[in-house]
């Protein structure tokens, strides 16, 4: 018990540390020394940015012993350059295809945030004056369907799904895929089921949904994108491997990112990958979503200027 | 990018082998080396450091145990470290002495709650005989209600529900029909919220409040990372936290979340979920997690779910049939089915250890699996019982129909009389005779009759030899497949040396074994 009750007491002193060690360890006139580095580390590490965080803090020990950093301006500045060099540039929408409409595909394992990206996917692109239709082939999760339909009314889209329990995805992605081309939407966003990435089977059962689409509309899906929970450590590295490697991911959606999560995993999925983060999500609501933004990103893990302490 | 922990270790303590004392710098490098795979297991950077200090203390102090292997001792030292933690085993949901008991979940969005109450109701129902009553109390995600009901429906669990009201009359009145309908257990399945949103969060306390749930269960993905220090300190600071659930272990998150909650909330995980069906609830093992986080594999898991599934009288009959050299090919199938039965193979290898990170490299995947079936099934019955048939147009048709190569027929028939051949040297030997039915049964799953992994005693037939040796392992292996493949060769115990401390030993021998469940490939495909 003597350890749970010491362990707790340093773990509230964690959050304090964290909390103004973001605003604290960069607030000017700080030495560089074996405290500082010892904080950076815990910062690195605690945004989840896996062995990378080891990586950037030799790094810098490195720099530091050659006279090369001269005090905490530097290193502030040297990692966010560090950081921007690994996750550049920002994203874009994806453009229509020449004919038809643009189909793309969403995955990711149990309860990342799938089908409220897709609203709030079809709500930007509705905005944007585009057509959408949703394709509800998550025909496994109890009451999916129902949910993503809440959704299309909200949102004022078409939705193709099945009515029954358990009918086979590709087969209303296929009937998504071709409604959406017969009645000339602009975008398709099609559903999944939640699965794990350890499970061949169903990431059999994505590359099938994704070949059937082929045969609906040519050269379907367009984009497949890959929706992580930012709350997410290491495994979401593993995942996109995983998921890429079934289904040749085009682009991550990293949901959830409204907590205190930094969801520094991309980092690890950039170095391994190089997939590009395309949006991010930051609520529950249809407008809490937005196109990535590398600079913002960033910023919630090493703050810039001096003095301020972290953007809100 | 997971190398496992007892690779690691086996190369930082490669000069240290056989070594007897662990020495100020050998351990700081070993320390370094936990740390890192503690940290990438998502165990949170403070509690990482902390328990690397205590392991520093511990594994130098006085308690040092003379003649064991430093790295032995050393891993030893940190498991031991993490099961103290995550412990103690037995951990409950305690009853109201006065009914209705009324559990809270409450989580984060996407956590698992919803299931998770599913799978509760289940096992209250089925284990505990207990009349539980499930209230949609999440208003707020689309369907949320629709999916506990249809999940309700799916565990014959009546789910409550008020059409838009909010939380609090939901439950107050969820709790009040319980009374009256006579269920002794009430399980409210609230919003996810994330910590940080503060009316939530002052939503579900206050709910907490009016309620007053005997138990309040924090549900948390395995995948979290190390976040999950901050949300639970927010979830226990609002609520009165009793006990947690840790979902999703059924993927390879090593799950290091479950040391950093149990540090911060000092409650105990009550249960595991391990699948989306409502029968994936299983209780909570700091050894296994323990394990698990420190990438040395689930070796007891596996041990237990193969003493589980593996056919008794299959496995006494594929023995005698080996040793007494009337062994066939059709045999060899129902092996390689047995095999099968524990699951996908990624799994299957992943729980061991010296593997489990591997295993995603390996061609030992289900495809490979399928191919090797579709040898068989290709067969005809009369050629499985005598594979003298075989001769070289029988070979090309069985290459036909499987869709490959008669190289592989070729290849499959070798490993065949390999295996033979093996088992009846070991007839020879007087192995059959020496053992008892028991004994043989035992030694076909790779277990001895005291609970212990195995060592030479199974010989060819153990389960490790399946993997290595001459059973099912010269099936998958020889052609270079599992190349670099830490198994040692002639059935030798891949589990020998490197299981982790404490398990087996502090192990009692798994329950009674059950009749392998019948399950049907549909119900196992999801
Ligand atoms: N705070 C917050 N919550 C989110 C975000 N995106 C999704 N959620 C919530 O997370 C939960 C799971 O979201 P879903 O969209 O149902 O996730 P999913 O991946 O479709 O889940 P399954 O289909 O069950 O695998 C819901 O409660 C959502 O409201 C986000 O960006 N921020
Ligand atoms: N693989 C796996 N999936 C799970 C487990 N528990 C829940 N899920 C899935 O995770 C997703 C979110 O679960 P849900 O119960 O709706 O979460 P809630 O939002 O917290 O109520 C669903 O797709 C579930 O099927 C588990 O133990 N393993
Ligand atoms: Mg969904
Ligand atoms: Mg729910």
């Amino acid at each position: 018990m003597g350890v749970l009750a010491r362990l707790a007491a340093r773990l509230g002193r964690t959050r304090e540390a964290i909390g103004d060690g973001i605003s604290g360890l960069f607030r000017g006139g700080r030495e560089i020394d074996a405290a500082l580095f010892n904080e950076l580390e815990e910062l690195l590490w605690t945004s989840d940015l896996g062995p990378i965080a080891g990586e950037l803090c030799e790094e810098l020990k490195r720099l530091h012993r050659r006279g090369e950093l001269k005090g905490e301006e530097d290193v502030r500045s040297h990692l966010r350059k560090e950081l921007s060099a690994r996750l550049d540039e920002s994203a874009e929408d994806p453009p229509q295809p020449s004919a038809g409409p643009l189909i793309v595909l969403i995955v990711g394992v149990n309860g990342s945030g799938k089908t409220t990206s897709i609203a709030k996917l079809a709500h930007r692109f509705t905005e944007q004056g585009k057509r959408v239709l949703l394709g509800a082939a998550d025909t496994f999760r109890a009451a999916a369907a129902d949910q993503l339909e809440v959704w299309a009314e909200r949102n004022g889209a078409d939705i193709v799904r099945s009515h029954k329990d358990g009918a086979d995805p590709a087969s209303v992605a296929f009937d998504a895929a071709k409604r959406g081309q017969e009645d000339g939407a602009d975008i398709v966003l099609v559903d999944t089921a939640g699965r794990l990435h350890t499970q061949r089977n169903l990431l059999e059962e994505l590359e099938k949904v994704r070949r059937v689409l082929g045969k609906a509309v040519d050269g379907a899906p367009h984009e497949t994108w890959l929706v992580l929970d930012a709350t997410n450590g290491q495994n979401a590295v593993q995942q996109a491997k995983e998921f890429t490697s079934a289904v040749e991911v085009s682009g991550l959606v990293l949901a959830k990112l409204d907590g205190t999560a930094r969801g520094g995993a991309v980092f690890g999925i950039r170095d391994a990958l190089s997939l590009p983060v395309r949006y991010v999500g930051t609520g529950e609501s249809l407008g809490d979503l937005d196109l990535f933004d590398p600079g913002a990103f960033i910023d919630a893990i090493v703050p810039e200027g001096s003095g301020e302490g972290p953007r809100a | 990018m997971f190398e496992s922990l007892t690779e690691r270790l086996t190369s930082s303590f490669a000069g240290l082998r056989g070594r007897k004392e662990l020495t100020a710098e050998n351990v700081e490098e070993g320390l370094r080396e936990v740390r890192q795979a503690l940290l990438e297991a998502d165990v949170h950077f403070r509690v990482a450091k902390d328990l690397v200090e205590k392991v520093r203390e511990r594994a130098l102090g006085d308690e040092r145990i003379k003649g064991v292997d430093a790295s032995e001792q050393f891993v030893h030292a940190f498991h031991q470290e993490l099961v103290e933690l995550m412990g103690p085993e037995d951990a409950r949901i305690q009853f109201a002495s006065k009914p209705p008991t009324v559990i809270l979940v409450a989580g984060l969005q996407g956590a698992g709650k919803t299931t998770t109450c599913a799978k509760l109701a289940k096992l209250l129902k089925e284990k505990h005989q207990k009349r539980p009553l499930l209230v949609a109390a999440d208003v707020k995600r689309p369907a949320a209600i629709e999916q506990l009901r249809v999940m309700g429906e799916r565990v014959g669990v009546p789910v409550h529900s008020v059409e838009g009201a909010a939380p609090p009359l939901v439950c107050t009145s969820g709790v009040h029909r319980a009374k009256e309908e006579g269920h002794d257990v009430v399980i409210l399945d609230t919003a996810g919220r994330l910590h940080v949103a503060e009316e939530l969060m002052r939503e579900v306390g206050g709910l907490a409040r009016e309620v007053k749930p005997d138990a309040q269960v924090l549900v948390v993905d395995a995948m979290t990372g190390q976040d999950a220090v901050q949300s639970a300190e927010s979830f226990h600071s609002e609520l009165e936290l009793t006990g947690l659930i840790l979902t999703k272990l059924d993927g390879d998150a090593r799950g290091g979340a479950a040391v950093s909650l149990k540090a911060v909330t000092g409650c105990p995980v009550l249960f595991v979920g391990t699948g989306e069906k409502v029968e994936d609830l299983e209780p909570f093992h700091p050894d296994r997690m323990a394990g698990r986080i420190l990438g040395m594999g689930d070796v007891v898991g596996l041990v237990e779910k193969a003493s589980q599934e593996i056919d008794e009288r299959e496995a006494q009959d594929t023995y005698e049939k080996m040793v007494m050299g009337t062994f066939t090919l059709e045999d060899m199938l129902a092996q390689l089915r047995m095999m099968r039965r524990l699951g996908p193979m990624k799994k299957v290898l992943g729980m061991m250890p010296g593997i489990g990170g591997m295993a995603k490299d390996l061609d030992i995947d289900d495809k490979h699996m399928n191919r090797l079936e579709a040898l068989f099934t290709s067969m005809t019955p009369a050629e499985r019982l005598q594979p003298g048939l075989l001769d070289m147009s029988r070979r090309r048709r069985i290459a036909r129909g499987s869709g490959q190569e008669v190289g592989a027929v070729n290849e499959l028939l070798k490993r065949f009389k390999d295996m033979k051949k093996l088992m009846k040297q070991m007839g020879k030997m007087g192995m059959g005779a020496k053992l008892g039915a028991k004994a043989k049964r035992d030694a076909l799953k790779g277990m001895s009759a005291t609970g212990e992994l195995a060592g030479d005693a199974g010989g060819a037939g153990g389960l490790g030899s399946m993997l290595g040796g001459g059973g099912l392992g010269s099936m998958l292996g020889g052609g270079g497949d599992m190349g670099g493949m830490p198994v040692p060769p002639g059935g030798a115990n891949p589990f020998e040396g490197n299981r982790p401390m404490g398990s087996s030993s502090t192990r009692k021998r798994p329950a009674k074994r059950k009749k392998k469940p019948k399950r049907s490939r549909k119900g196992r495909k999801r």
